[in-house]
């Protein structure tokens, strides 16, 4: 889960990262008050989870409460690269003397962490990175021994920090490293790191990701969940316990296995090219059981979307065979009847793998008409293509 | 000949005693697989019905190698203990450690993993895979056993449903040894190892390698089959249609900024020389091309 700058400065606070104070503003009278109480200059800033918030309008600087309430009513509502504004961080204008670059973050080629600096900070790092490598430090960190104070100042001499400030850089990186393993991180990034005119060190901007698996040992940290930006459907499924992800595009899918359905996306889109550019609606992976209830709760979200015309259901029987799922299937219909949803749209189903005839044969005589039984995976991509099209 | 696993190979489950440690050391069973151990914390000294015979329980890894010869563990115990399953195994010197829980924080996984290194006995397939098989030989994990027999493909893939999908589609050429390497952002065996073992195994005559977007594990197995592949390779990858920063259920299946493309990836494959697949029928039918010429 990505958090907003806020979030992630809040927990940069709680481990020792010096930080701006920062009040949250959804209106421009919020964004007033909160200058007021601040009393100088503030700086008016988009929370959106994207880089390039600046280059868009969405950080401005305001010199009075007045200044402050219009650049909020400015940036509320921008679309920045699809992300739309609805949070604002009012934050006292720092003096910014030095700019400069820290992270950690996982790194899956060398299956360890990574750390990052460079005293070249506030533009894109990956510009940095390609046009001035010799300017990005990269210091692999041991998943087992951490950063402690001297691999901390290893990162900073590999990246050239000036000696007056060196010592503090080296403390933040610590306290960096605590928000990867004490809240399970997988990156924190502050660009940029300033100095202040009076030699002082803070993180202007923070970035952080958290590793969702350790949900289980950080309670706390499911407050950082903003459910009003999820999409709709997405939040449903979410609530519902299914693995499902909202695309554009009309053909619903439904399969088991991640690595299937992801698949099966790029066949659906690959087949719909030739009927005018389908694309699948959606990812749904029910996994490998594919009871009735799973089947069921997925079909009513994908049936819930207005946008699919038609739907997929691919399923490979492995572990759960065929003729199980087939039931599963004939039983989600049931259950779908039951809470008085209607099932308006032609579902192509594809059965294989274990006992796939005998899986066939139960979807067949359950007789219900929506349903159309398509040997292959890419066959069946076809026709749900074809389907949705002539919708 | 196979690779990692075979005839040979003595498994012990560690969280036999779960549901799915139970139903699936049966499952293993019921395939041919010698299972002689069970190991959960605190339950030692019980026995689990392994469908042929009663299996028994031991209180930790190493007192069930010693007892029984163990050398390959199959992990379902859940993500919470995870971590400390593996270093067991670890202790114990086990050579093949199989993790098939999924949701293992990925700190863990990579504080379980530098472990194993710094330790050099113990290698980790997965975390969050389905496992490996050697079909008519061995099965560890939870590989469904008749969907392919004993053949001469090897196969590596990141997506369990799509390594039953191919050796579904291949099932009349069969299989040396099917690897499961799992969908997490670390794993403790990649592409590369599996293409190198492969390589290296007589068994095997051809590669079917499927991988999905997220990361850069497919352009370097396409930088090493390149350079130290001399069987014929063919190639998946799945995620074309997946939209940038979105998690496509598996945790490492993200595509970030520009990189972890399922383009990208496919076209490295390709410039190694690999033949790529568009959709899983088509990389089958390219394989089947490869061993009928």
């Amino acid at each position: 889960m990505d958090l907003f700058e806020y979030q992630a400065k809040e927990l940069f606070a709680k481990h020792g990262v010096p930080v701006t104070p920062g009040t949250v503003a959804f209106t421009p009278e919020e964004a007033r008050e909160a200058a007021e109480a601040y009393g100088g200059p503030v700086v008016v800033k988009a929370q959106v989870k994207t880089g390039g918030r600046g280059k868009a309008g969405g950080v401005k600087l305001a010199d009075s409460p007045d200044d402050a309430e219009a650049k909020a009513a400015d940036i509320l509502g921008l679309d920045i690269k699809g992300h739309v504004v609805r949070r604002l961080l009012i934050t006292p204008a720092a003096d910014i003397d030095t700019e400069y670059y820290v992270s950690f973050l996982l790194d899956r080629a060398n299956r360890t962490y990574l750390g990052m600096a460079s005293v070249e900070g506030g533009m894109d790092i990956e510009e940095v990175a390609r046009t001035k490598p010799e300017a990005l430090a990269r210091v692999p960190i041991d998943a087992l021994t951490g950063v402690d104070a001297a691999k901390a100042l290893e990162i900073v001499s590999e990246a050239r920090f000036p000696e007056d400030v060196a010592g503090q850089v080296a403390d933040v990186l610590q306290q960096l490293w605590r928000v990867i393993v004490e809240e399970d991180a997988t990156l924190v990034e502050v660009n940029p790191l300033i100095k202040t005119p009076d030699g002082q060190i803070l993180a202007l901007d923070g970035k952080v990701t958290l590793d969702e698996n350790a949900d289980f040992r950080h309670p706390d940290n499911a407050q950082y969940a903003v459910h009003d930006e999820t999409d709709p459907l997405e939040a449903a499924a979410k609530a519902k316990d299914l693995n499902y992800v909202k695309l554009d595009g009309s053909v619903g899918v439904i399969g088991n296995g991640a690595g299937l359905v992801m698949s099966t996306l790029d066949v659906v889109a690959y087949a719909g090219e030739d009927f005018g550019g389908v694309k699948p609606a959606n990812f749904l992976d029910i996994g490998g059981g594919a009871s009735a209830e799973v089947m069921a709760n997925g079909l009513e979200i994908i049936l819930s979307d207005p946008q699919v015309k038609a739907v997929l259901v691919n399923v490979f029987g492995g572990i759960t065979s065929c003729d199980a799922v087939a039931n599963g299937i004939a039983q989600a219909f049931a259950m779908l009847a039951e809470r008085g949803d209607v099932v308006d749209r032609p579902i192509v189903c594809r059965l294989d793998g274990n006992n796939a005839e005998e899986g066939r044969r139960i979807l067949n005589e359950s007789g219900n008409e929506v349903v159309e039984l398509v040997a292959t995976m890419d066959a069946a991509a076809r026709r749900v293509a074809e389907l949705a099209a002539a919708k | 000949m196979s690779v990692w696993l075979n005839s040979d190979s003595r498994i012990l489950v560690q969280g036999i005693t779960g549901s799915e440690g139970t139903k699936h050391t049966r499952r293993m069973v019921a395939s041919g697989s010698t299972v002689v151990a069970g190991v959960t914390p605190g339950k030692g000294g019980q026995n689990v019905d392994g469908g042929k015979g009663d299996i028994p329980v031991f209180g930790s890894v190493s007192e069930a190698v010693d007892a029984t010869g163990a050398d390959v563990s199959v992990v379902f115990v859940p993500p919470r203990f995870a971590k400390a399953a593996v270093v067991e195994a670890v202790d114990a010197r086990v050579p093949l450690c199989v993790v098939i829980t999924e949701g293992i924080p990925v700190g863990d996984t990579a504080q379980f993993f530098q472990y194993a290194q710094n330790a050099g006995g113990t290698r980790i397939i997965g975390p969050n895979c389905p496992g490996i098989i050697s079909p008519g030989q061995s099965n560890a994990g939870i590989i469904p056993a008749d969907i392919t027999g004993p053949g001469s493909i090897g196969l590596v893939s990141k997506s369990g449903t799509l390594t039953y999908q191919m050796m579904y589609e291949l099932r009349d050429f069969g299989c040396s040894t099917g690897i499961g390497i799992g969908g997490d952002p670390v794993i403790g065996t990649t592409h590369i190892d599996a293409l190198a073992a492969f390589e290296a195994d007589p068994d095997t005559e051809a590669i079917v390698m499927i991988g999905e977007i997220g990361g850069d594990a497919e352009e370097r197995a396409a930088a090493y089959i390149g350079a130290n592949i001399s069987k014929p390779v063919v190639g998946y990858v799945a995620g074309f249609t997946a939209p940038e920063g979105k998690t496509m259920g598996h945790a490492g299946a993200i595509v970030s900024g520009s990189s972890g493309t399922a383009a990208a990836k496919a076209d490295a494959l390709e410039a190694a020389g690999v033949r790529v697949g568009k959709t899983p029928s088509a990389t089958a039918a390219l394989m089947r091309d490869l061993l009928s010429s």
